[in-house]
């Protein structure tokens, strides 16, 4: 099939309104890459498998890379450059930093994103449950136990300052 | 990889998705896109049109209607695992959903999707079977209802025509005599399994009645131990690991053989029974 008609979509991406025109068969990590410059988000399997990809939408994560951009018109996209910006990962950045949860850091970015949906749903989970949560997230460096070091010291200090 | 082009629209209404589907022979309904992306990305299918059905009225809803939860096509398999009348009304839905990927999928895979997709080591298409539900489905002719045990009718086949969209799944409510077990063997957390069981049965005096084993990885749909029901039913543990020699028949795939596979179903029926007999007071 030859290229398709553009689609006109604006919607909210880390608080900024974007009005741009995608081609259906684009997805939201590449848009966000390629149309918006917003590389944070990383392309690995392309089939949901690596979580390299993963951003918010409408306030829970996702895959962007098994998620058109045409379907994300009128909604609110978040992406890592967004949640380090607004200071919501710095405890969770600080942590990976100090307990080398990242190396190459290809799977970084995903890897934050994941874990604080699990750190926003408050307390202390378990190191089995920090593991089960962000099965969905390749890293092919650390050997994961530094990321669920940094993810459960995050989860005690967070729940120290109540 | 990157998908071939194709045409996109977002349906109006069930009855404008069942028009568009039907007007172009290479035409997907898209939900959560959790396997269809995935499978355009790999250029694994090449559909002409996406029909959109994301976000339409009267798909999302999740209710105790006449003795069955009904839950809409729509419903994120996220929003099914906090609902608090799956977990009381269908809790074999509820103790499967954390086995499907990663909370990520979860967020946006649909109920009706999992359904509609057909997997055969998928876990509802199972737990449809062995709680002996039903699919409700819109199609060009209208509106019509399927039994789960005629809705799976081979490799991600299905009663499902090019211009049917499932709009809701219906289980029967359980109740105090309602008595459910479920286990999967995968290699890791959230993969699909190499093996899996989902079964419902009722209570009746020391002993289970109406049991229904489905197993799921063992074939092209999910699988009825029918044997291994009746043994079990007679309350014949060993009897009933022993009948499933004859109840499956587990082709080998890239990630077990056959062989593996039916052992590891004997492993899971233990499990399960277990389940189903401590559920009883
Ligand atoms: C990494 C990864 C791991 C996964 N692990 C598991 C797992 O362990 N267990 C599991 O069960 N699943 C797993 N999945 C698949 C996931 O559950 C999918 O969400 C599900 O199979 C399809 O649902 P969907 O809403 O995303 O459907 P889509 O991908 O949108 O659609 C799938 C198919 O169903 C059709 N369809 C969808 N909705 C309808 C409808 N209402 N009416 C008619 N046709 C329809 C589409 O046309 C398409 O052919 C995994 C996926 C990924 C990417
Ligand atoms: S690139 Fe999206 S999950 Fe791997
Ligand atoms: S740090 Fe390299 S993949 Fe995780």
């Amino acid at each position: 099939m030859s290229p398709q008609p553009a689609h006109d979509i604006t919607l909210m991406v880390n608080g900024e309104a974007i009005a741009e025109s995608v081609e259906p068969r684009t997805t939201l990590v590449d848009f966000l890459r390629e149309a918006l410059g917003l590389t944070g988000s990383h392309v690995g399997c392309e089939h949901g498998v690596c979580g390299a990809c993963t951003v918010r939408l409408d306030g829970v994560i996702v895959r962007g890379c098994l998620t058109l951009a045409v379907q994300c018109d009128g909604r609110r996209v978040e992406t890592i450059e967004g949640l380090s910006d607004s200071g919501e990962l710095a405890d969770l950045q600080a942590a990976f930093e100090r307990r080398n949860a990242l190396q190459c850091g290809f799977c970084t970015p995903g890897m934050m994103l994941t874990a604080q949906e699990l750190l926003a749903a408050g307390g202390v989970p378990s190191r089995d449950t920090i593991r089960a949560h962000i099965s969905g997230n390749y890293c092919r460096c650390t050997g994961y136990h530094a990321i669920v070091d940094a993810i459960e010291s995050v989860a005690q200090a967070r729940a120290q300052q109540g | 990889m990157k998908p071939a082009p194709f045409a996109y629209t977002k349906a109006r209404s069930v009855e404008h998705a069942v028009e568009l589907a039907g007007r172009d022979g290479e035409a997907r309904i898209l939900a959560g896109g959790q396997s269809l992306i995935a499978t355009l990305n790999m250029r694994l299918s090449r559909p002409t049109l996406l029909v959109d059905i994301n976000g339409l009225d009267g798909l999302d809803g999740l209710a105790l209607k006449d003795g069955a939860v009904e839950i809409g096509a729509l419903v994120r398999h996220a929003q099914a695992g906090r609902s608090d009348i799956i977990a009381k009304n269908a809790p074999l839905i509820a103790k499967a959903i954390p086995h499907i990927g990663h909370p990520a999928i979860r967020n946006r895979g649909t109920i009706g999707g999992s359904i509609a997709f057909a997997d055969p080591a998928a876990e509802l298409p199972a737990c449809l079977v062995a709680l002996g539900g039903e699919v409700v489905i819109a199609g060009g002719r209208g509106e019509r209802t399927v039994k789960a045990d005629d809705f799976f009718t081979g490799l991600f086949e299905t009663e499902l025509g090019s211009d049917d969209v499932l709009k809701a799944i219906r289980v029967p409510a359980a109740n105090a005599a309602t008595r459910i077990g479920f286990a999967e063997l995968a290699r890791r957390h959230g993969d699909y399994a190499l093996v899996g069981l989902a079964a419902a049965a009722r209570a009746e005096g020391d002993g289970l009645a109406d049991i229904r084993l489905a197993y799921f990885g063992v074939g092209a749909t999910p699988v009825r131990a029918r044997k291994a029901e009746a043994e079990l039913a007679r309350g014949a543990l060993d009897d009933a690991v022993a009948a499933l020699a004859d109840d499956l028949d587990p082709p080998d795939d890239v990630q077990e053989t056959g062989a593996v596979k039916r052992h590891l179903a004997g492993v899971l029926l233990r499990r399960v029974a277990k389940q189903l007999m401590e559920g009883r007071q």
